[in-house]
């Protein structure tokens, strides 16, 4: 029988990805471990590992294939001793165009069960026979639960049929959404009219309210409507302000449709308000020099580290979201999660945009842990080489545009961050001290606050105290 | 402790009796207070004994119709009493039957009358109202009045006829269902005042058995919740079978002499008298919310219903209230439907509140009436473009073989979104057809699967199918 290849979940969240290259050509000998092919997601290109050994009898979905939903039959392998030629891809596998049963393998009446059923797999198939071609099967928090074929509360990503009602099917359809990016709250994860109507009214792909609870609560008079979100424009709409052939057409990748997506999320659902704040850097800039000053060379010479300012501000941060507990929080819809630990998130801008890795337990870590983490982790990003566990968690996040020369700005938050901190450039600034004009060094932050986690008193708390540590930087090395 | 328990209900009919059972397979210890009849109104003076004196006026009718069918039936008649106890004993063996299934899914029932003293806590009192007669025997194992303790107690009290004052019913010449449902003998004739359902089954059922029958009602139109059309179909056949109707019109005034009924009826331009044998007032129904406790520990009522969230929970922490005591449509389906949310949300599962607008309704007169979702007025009045399909029973090769060619199925659909808005149809078993519609309407379907589902020919069942193409134009055999 031939093992079926499917299009893995390289996160829990992830519906679809491009199936960007074929590493292994049909009739090619495959073995474990062997990288066969190359996965696109929103964010990241990820290798696709082989579990078992065989011969590649037939490539189902042609590389260069665009979201190819998760769980979808990609590839065959010809088990031993099995003829890769007599190995077909059942008429139903989707995408691509199957080609019919040959005759041979129809001619087999003593398997039936030849033709394998994707369907059948993705509901409670053989629970080995796919998901573990991804190399990325865990997500931080453990094993993935689109990767545990009967994981419940997944059923977006359990196939590739998405579950709708032929109601929220025709509206959505009518309003130009993609069905597959709507959260459903019918029976069994199905998406049904009112999910595609809050959909609509903007921040639909949010997770259901959670589940009544047991305890009898207060009856609200009645649920408040939700906000009503302007619509933003359709591109119909936007080309027909301006000339044709003015403009040149580029068409969103993985990566700008879920920035967008986020974002849009972020400013429309996050209750954003901004914290600004002037620290002086002269002890951090001391301070950084000697330290830098006393690493040591490696044998091209090199210096073993070089610490920037941002490596500071993210230990500080760090620091402060210990000292400051309550804000190292995040919004559950339902409920705030604390954290324990500080993980930071890194905005790392990249070619045609940006990700942000976090820096976990950052409280934890050496100003030489967190810098030589921050540059293998900016460089691997601007490869798209990070794994989605990487850019996935934290509490809150640094966006430095500071070498840009940009004094201040404010950052917009990365959900479920509860903020973002915004830094400015390092600059000479005169200022009144002891009623005497003095030049100093000094940077302007901004901390961004979803207040509905991190109110204004406890945003300054945490911000005062991230100044008291870049003010006296050696608090940072005890 | 054996006074203690889960969850307890008051009320042991169609609402509370589901609760109960579904409380008791969740795991729950639960208990049902009821002072006179488990199965309620519904099974001993509503839904089911008025379904047997129907089917014997359906019989009787069939019979003095024998000849349209190639049949001969001399010597016809009917012994009311006959009747009337056949309806009885239906009630009774289905009575019966409730008691054993919550013996079944150990329920303990407790006999009496209860009153919430404090949240947590009923207390059960012996029976004060004196109880309808026939009554069926006391259950076996009863529980003895006292102070029970529950965690949750859901209030299932049901409603009783609504009196007009002036026009109070004395159980003699003014009736409520309660005595039409068991006549000495047939009056010779009959006011009916009000033509909802309860009103208009009455007069079906007493206009068969050859009684003269007249119906007042205040509303423009009979059944006053049905699509106009159909309302004024049915008005057709009544009239047609000899019933007099007045709508638009209001009793105003009623004299009583030894063995009949003089009532002053106003239409607004004239003002006439109709004397007959007997009244029926079935002017609606009203929540059974007294003497319960309710306003003690601070539930919140308002006109006459407590005020729920949908899930059953009110404003007081582990009280609930379910069916005819938390609000209109009061039919037995939404009760019973009410207490398992109900319960299924105490237990934190992932409920949903009722779509009320989905709920069906049926009309067993003859012919019988049935329907879902918006009439055509409504569908308008909420600003949908509709479309309209009818099929009337003539073009039905089941209806003719059946004798029953009157009948006609009305659909309406969002022109938009070819969504199901409403159905209404009357004619033969037409409550036995509309949950096809129901379960439509539930998965959210559009014209397009109704289209293209197949309906088993021959049955009336194809009627609405064709209504369905009717809409889009399709329609073949009219």
């Amino acid at each position: 029988m031939p093992i079926n290849i499917l299009m893995p979940a390289l996160s829990p969240t992830m519906e679809k990805g491009n199936l960007a290259k074929w590493l292994k050509k049909e009739g090619d000998s495959v073995k474990s471990g062997d990288v066969i092919a190359e996965i696109e997601t929103d964010k990241a290109t990820m290798e696709v590992e082989a579990v078992d050994e065989g011969i590649l009898a037939k490539i189902v979905v042609p590389e260069g294939t665009a979201d190819v939903p998760v769980n979808e039959l990609i590839a065959l392998i010809a088990a031993e001793g099995e003829d890769p030629k007599s190995v077909t891809a059942p008429a139903s596998g989707g995408g691509a165009a199957a080609p019919a049963p040959k005759a041979e393998a129809a001619a087999a009446p003593a398997a039936p069960a030849a033709a394998p059923q994707p369907q059948a797999n993705t509901v409670q198939g053989d629970p080995n026979a796919h998901m573990s071609y991804a190399r990325v099967d865990q997500a931080p928090e453990g094993p993935a639960t689109a990767a545990k074929p009967n994981g419940a509360g997944q059923p977006q990503a359990s196939g590739n049929r998405v579950f709708a009602s032929p109601l929220a099917k025709r509206i959505a359809r009518e309003a130009g959404v993609d069905i597959a990016s709507i959260q459903g709250s019918g029976p069994h994860g199905r998406v049904v009219e009112k999910d595609v109507r809050a959909a609509l009214q903007g921040g639909g792909t949010k997770p259901a309210a959670a589940p009544a609870t047991a305890a009898p609560t207060p009856a609200p008079a009645g649920k408040p409507a939700a906000p009503q979100l302007a619509q933003s424009m359709g591109a119909d709409q936007v080309k027909a302000m301006f000339e044709a052939g003015s403009y040149e057409e580029v068409p969103l990748d993985g990566m700008r449709k879920t920035i967008a997506k986020r974002l849009v999320e972020s400013k429309q659902t996050v209750p954003h308000f901004y914290l600004s704040l002037d620290c002086e850097l002269d002890a951090l800039m001391a301070l950084r020099e000697q330290i830098n000053a006393a690493a040591g060379k490696d044998k091209d010479g090199k210096p073993a580290y070089k610490l920037s300012v941002n490596d500071f501000v993210i230990k500080a941060l760090a620091i402060a979201l210990q000292r400051v507990p309550a804000a190292n929080a995040v919004w559950a819809e339902d409920r705030i999660l604390k954290m324990k630990h500080s993980d930071v998130g890194v905005a790392v801008a990249i070619e045609g945009g940006l990700f942000t890795p976090v820096v976990r337990k950052a409280e934890q870590k050496t100003l030489t842990a967190i810098s030589a983490e921050v540059k293998d982790m900016a460089g691997r990003a601007r490869n798209r080489r990070l794994k989605p566990e990487e850019y996935t968690g934290g509490s809150t996040a640094v966006s430095n545009l500071g070498m840009y020369g940009i004094k201040d700005f404010q950052a917009v938050i990365n959900p479920p961050h509860g903020t973002i901190l915004a830094v400015g450039a390092g600059e000479q600034r005169v200022v009144v001290k002891n009623g005497a004009p003095a030049v100093v060094q000094a940077m302007t932050v901004t901390l961004s606050c979803d207040h509905r986690v991190v109110d204004g008193a406890l945003g300054a708390e945490l911000l005062a105290a991230f100044k008291q540590l870049i003010e006296s930087p050696m608090g940072m090395l005890v | 402790m054996a006074n203690q328990y889960d969850i307890i209900v008051i009320g042991g009919g169609p609402g509370g009796y589901v609760a109960a059972i579904r409380a008791a397979q969740l795991g729950f210890k639960t208990a049902v207070v009821e002072r006179e009849h488990l199965g309620g109104i519904c099974l001993n003076w509503g839904c089911i004994p008025t379904k047997a004196l129907l089917r014997s006026a359906e019989i009787y009718h069939y019979m003095e119709h024998a000849k349209d069918y190639g049949l001969s039936a001399q010597g016809i008649g009917f012994d009311a009493a006959a009747i009337v106890q056949r309806s009885r004993g239906v009630s009774g063996r289905l009575n019966g039957g409730v008691g054993m299934l919550l013996k079944k899914n150990k329920v303990d029932v407790i006999w009496g009358e209860a009153a919430i003293s404090k949240p947590g806590e009923v207390v059960v009192t012996a029976p004060k109202k004196p109880a309808m007669q026939p009554q069926n025997p006391v259950p076996k194992g009863v529980l003895e009045p006292g102070t029970y303790a529950a965690k949750h107690i859901i209030v299932a009290t049901g409603a009783r006829p609504r009196a007009l004052p002036g026009i109070e019913p004395d159980g003699k010449l003014i009736w409520t269902y309660f005595e039409a449902m068991v006549p000495p003998a047939m009056p010779k004739s009959l006011i009916v005042m009000g033509s909802g359902a309860i009103g208009i089954e009455f007069a079906s059922f007493y206009r068969t058995m050859g009684v003269d029958v007249t119906v007042v009602e205040v509303m423009p139109q009979i059944l006053p919740v049905e699509d106009a059309e159909i309302a004024g179909l049915a008005r057709k056949r009544f009239e047609k079978q000899g019933m007099k109707i007045l709508t638009g019109a209001k009793v105003t005034k009623v004299e009583k002499g030894a063995n009949s009924i003089t009532a002053t009826i106003d239409d607004g331009k004239t003002t006439q008298t109709i004397t007959a044998e007997r009244m029926i007032s079935a002017v609606g129904v009203v929540g059974n919310i007294e003497n319960l406790g309710l306003e003690k520990v601070g539930v919140k009522i308002e006109r006459g219903i407590v005020v729920t969230d949908g899930l059953g929970r009110t404003n007081v922490p582990g009280i609930y209230a379910i069916g005819d005591v938390a609000g209109p449509p009061m039919l037995a389906h939404k009760a019973e439907h009410e207490g398992v949310i109900c319960v299924e949300t105490i237990k934190g599962m992932h409920t949903h509140a009722m779509d009320k607008a989905k709920i069906p309704g049926c009309t067993y007169c003859n012919p019988q009436v049935a329907s879902v979702g918006l009439t055509e007025a409504k569908a308008k009045e909420q600003g949908f473009d509709v479309r309209v399909g009818r099929f009337p029973f003539i073009g039905n090769g089941k209806a003719i073989a059946l004798g029953e060619p009157e009948g006609l199925v009305k659909t309406i659909f969002d022109k938009k979104t070819g969504q199901l808005l409403g159905a209404h149809m009357i004619g033969a078993e037409v409550t036995e057809l509309i949950q096809g519609y129901v379960i439509a309407m539930n998965l959210e379907t559009t014209e397009e699967e109704l289209i293209h589902a197949v309906f088993p020919h021959p049955t009336l069942s194809e009627t609405m199918h064709e209504s369905v193409m009717d809409a889009y134009g399709r329609v073949i055999h009219i």
